[in-house]
């Protein structure tokens, strides 16, 4: 107990609550520590993220050039604008084709990483932990990266050196919309950064499937491999997979750093958010129409996951067990 | 006690402790950084740069702020390259900066948003080039001081030139050919940067097109332009152009390394690729585009605003008279200790030495000769739907007709907000 009032005198703020705990009783000091540590995170939560929702949808409504604090009502001028621009509703299509291949891929990925890493017998952490890292890497920073060293078109980037070796000229990945090559920057770097993640996630849901599933199945007969991954594997990961396939479709509509930094002054694949963001923040910093696009997304992104909730039945795997 | 529970205080010490501190650098955090230290030698000012390659610039612009006695000046260095962007947005807000460089541009004059300097650059009106104090005036009124004049050009080397037997490239058409034949397995033709848009307003000059005309209409929608962009559109498909470069354009890398035979760059990159090449550089302007064209050299350059929303634009406006009008010794020191730039008074480049013989002359003299400065109805917006036409009928195989059609549709908008 010395030690700790000696602490307490040491740090009064502390001293006060723990005199306080013996008189309010259990149930209140639960409380103010529900609020102390809940509180700046709430705190930041409020200021950092409901506010700025709250105004987006305010300033939507606004005609609001070169300022965040509007005067002139417009209603749904700004989501008519929006509505009807060409290259927002492209950035849309340019979004479809990215989740086309980004989501299938990396959920194919992780989950070839997670059995396999699943599989080992020794050094599993390591392994676990080398293919988890890339997560830790910034976005912007790994796409300077792909741009400058991976992918760049001279003849010692990496990629060049590599299909030099065949001799094949080198390519300029990012400079032509034909052929396409910037699709494979994009989706790579992607993988790279974010599969390691959702491995983690699909590792967790593997170790979760009881062992006596896989025993009962191989007294029945089922073999080893392709059989039993099939048949009692991937049904067994069925809630994961809704959840990492939701979870990847929404950072697919988020995505923004990798085309910003790797298509510069680029008029194609340009996703909604670096529409958006040159909408608002471009020459015209036009933050009424930025506003009313960005609700739009929002709501887009909404629709699609309920409706994929629905169709591959979020939450269906857990009451089945 | 026990050993668990004992631990366990401790932990929880430890996380109030810690959440203490963090409670406490983020108040300090909302005191203090705004970039604008109170106190001190009166006033507090805060300057925008965009981070210039050069080694030694970013000191430089410090040591000039650090000997200003009449304010407490601190410098934001911009890396990246959109600082057209972050300054714009940070113009918006509280801590937007007191003075900064741009380019000369309509719009901030339009929106109130850059203060009448007539008044501190009268007085030594007449030792500028002319046609810089023209791109910064309007009704009469100067609104920003040239700090540097940046003629941009082709710089080649000569060697690789006389290896290959090809001359230096009059026109669009021979500077493809030149092009092909410099191109080995080693080294690219040229190199225009990575998307070529460095090159697009030459493209209009040398088709001997205008951005606008004189009282501010679209001018660069001519056959002469498309036909340009058609040839580009060659150049690009050809595989002699160098694309996909690490560094870009206004860095000489691409250049020093090896990568390209010619280089689209500025005349800032000289000292570097002096010492990285010794003698084995040369410059020609941009070709002539079609019969009707004429050779160009695009003479950009940055100049110092001051915020006229700011808090103190009076002492902002002292600042940039000290420095950018008085201090002639720190002024020659910004344009030729660095990279090599022209300075826009005639008395520091009369006297600048080392702007006087071999290759420095040579860009003088294109500067002279062949330079179009910026025209101040020319915005950062219409340059953008510009790179749009470059972007899609270049890169991309659209019709260089319509795209040259909608971005005068584009520019058109602009024109009319601005000047009604």
């Amino acid at each position: 107990m010395s030690t700790t009032t000696t602490r307490g005198v040491a740090q009064p703020a502390p001293a006060k609550v723990s005199k306080d705990r013996p008189r309010r009783g259990p149930r209140a000091s639960s409380t103010f520590n529900f609020w102390l540590f809940t509180g700046p995170f709430l705190l930041g939560l409020i200021v950092f993220v409901f506010v700025p929702i709250g105004w987006s949808i305010y300033l939507s409504f606004f005609e609001a050039r070169f300022t965040v604090t509007p005067s002139e009502f417009v209603g749904f001028e700004n989501y008519k604008q929006v509505l009807t621009d060409v290259d927002f509703l492209n950035s849309l299509v340019t979004f479809t084709v990215f989740a086309a291949f980004i989501v299938p891929a990396t959920w194919a990925l992780s989950l070839g990483l997670a059995l396999l890493v699943n599989r080992l017998r020794f050094m599993r952490a390591f392994f676990r932990s080398v293919f988890f890292l890339p997560t830790a890497v910034s976005y912007v920073a790994a796409s300077l990266i792909w741009k400058m060293s991976l992918f760049n078109g001279v003849r010692f980037g990496l990629a060049n050196t590599v299909i030099g070796w065949f001799g094949v000229d080198n390519i300029a990945w990012l400079a032509s919309p034909d052929p396409p090559w910037y699709w494979l920057v994009i989706v790579t770097v992607r993988l790279w950064l974010q599969s390691g993640f959702y491995m983690i996630l699909f590792i967790a849901a593997l170790q979760n499937i009881p062992r006596e599933l896989y025993e009962a199945a191989a007294i029945d007969g089922a073999k080893p491999g392709w059989q039993t991954f099939r048949y009692i594997t991937l049904p067994q990961l069925r809630a994961t997979s809704t959840a990492v396939i939701l979870l990847l479709l929404v950072a697919a509509y988020q995505a923004f750093d990798e085309f910003f930094n790797l298509l510069s002054k680029a008029t194609w694949g340009q996703p909604p958010l670096v529409e958006l963001y040159k909408m608002a923040l471009g020459e015209n910093q036009n933050y009424g129409a930025g506003s009313a696009g960005a609700v739009v997304l929002t709501m887009l992104i909404c629709v699609v996951t309920l409706l994929q909730g629905k169709i591959m039945g979020f939450g269906r795997g857990e009451e089945g067990k | 006690m026990s050993a668990l529970s004992n631990s366990n205080w401790d932990r929880r010490n430890v996380l109030r402790a810690a959440m203490g501190l963090a409670a406490a650098g983020g108040l300090t955090a909302c005191g203090g950084n705004t970039g604008r230290s109170s106190g001190g030698s009166g006033d507090a000012l805060v300057q925008y740069f965009h981070a210039y390659g050069e080694a030694g610039t970013e000191q430089a612009i410090k040591k000039y702020a650090k000997a200003y006695k009449g304010a407490n000046v601190t410098t934001q260095w911009i890396t990246g390259s959109n600082f057209e962007q972050k300054l714009f947005a940070a113009l918006l807000t509280k801590n937007a900066p007191d003075v900064f460089e741009f380019h000369p541009q309509i719009q901030l004059i339009k929106s109130g948003q850059v203060a009448d300097l007539t008044d501190i650059i009268d007085p030594v009106k007449d030792d500028f080039n002319q046609a810089d104090i023209t791109s910064h005036t309007v009704d009469g009124k100067i609104y920003g001081v040239r700090m540097i004049d940046d003629p941009q050009f082709f710089f080649y080397r000569p060697s690789l030139f006389e290896k290959a037997k090809v001359e230096v490239p009059t026109t669009l058409e021979e500077l493809i050919e030149v092009s092909a034949k410099l191109k080995t397995s080693k080294i690219k033709g040229a190199y225009l940067g990575n998307d070529l848009t460095p090159v697009q307003h030459n493209l209009i000059w040398s088709a001997g097109a205008d951005t606008l005309t004189a009282d501010n209409k679209p001018a660069f929608n001519t056959d002469g332009v498309a036909e340009g962009l058609k040839q580009l559109r060659t150049l690009f498909t050809s595989g002699n152009l160098l694309l996909g470069a690490p560094a870009d354009w206004w860095d000489p890398s691409a250049f020093t390394q090896g990568l390209t035979a010619i280089q689209w760059c500025g005349m800032w990159a000289m000292p570097a690729m002096q010492q990285a090449l010794g003698d084995d550089i040369g410059i020609f302007p941009f070709p002539k585009v079609g019969s009707a064209g004429q050779e160009s050299v695009y003479n950009g350059g940055w100049s110092m605003f001051v915020n006229a929303k700011g808090k103190n634009v009076e002492a902002a406006k002292e600042y940039v008279k000290w420095l950018w009008i008085d201090q002639k010794e720190y002024q020659e020191d910004w344009a030729t200790s660095y990279g090599f730039h022209i300075p826009p008074r005639t008395s520091l480049a009369e006297s600048a030495t080392k702007l006087k013989t071999g290759l420095p002359a040579d860009g003088v003299k294109l500067f002279n000769e062949f330079g179009h400065f910026d025209n101040i109805g020319w915005t950062q917006a219409m340059i953008a739907s510009f790179n749009d036409v470059m972007a899609n009928s270049v890169r991309k195989d659209d019709d260089p007709k319509a795209q040259l059609a909608a971005c005068e549709k584009k520019v058109d908008t602009e024109l009319k907000k601005l000047f009604g």
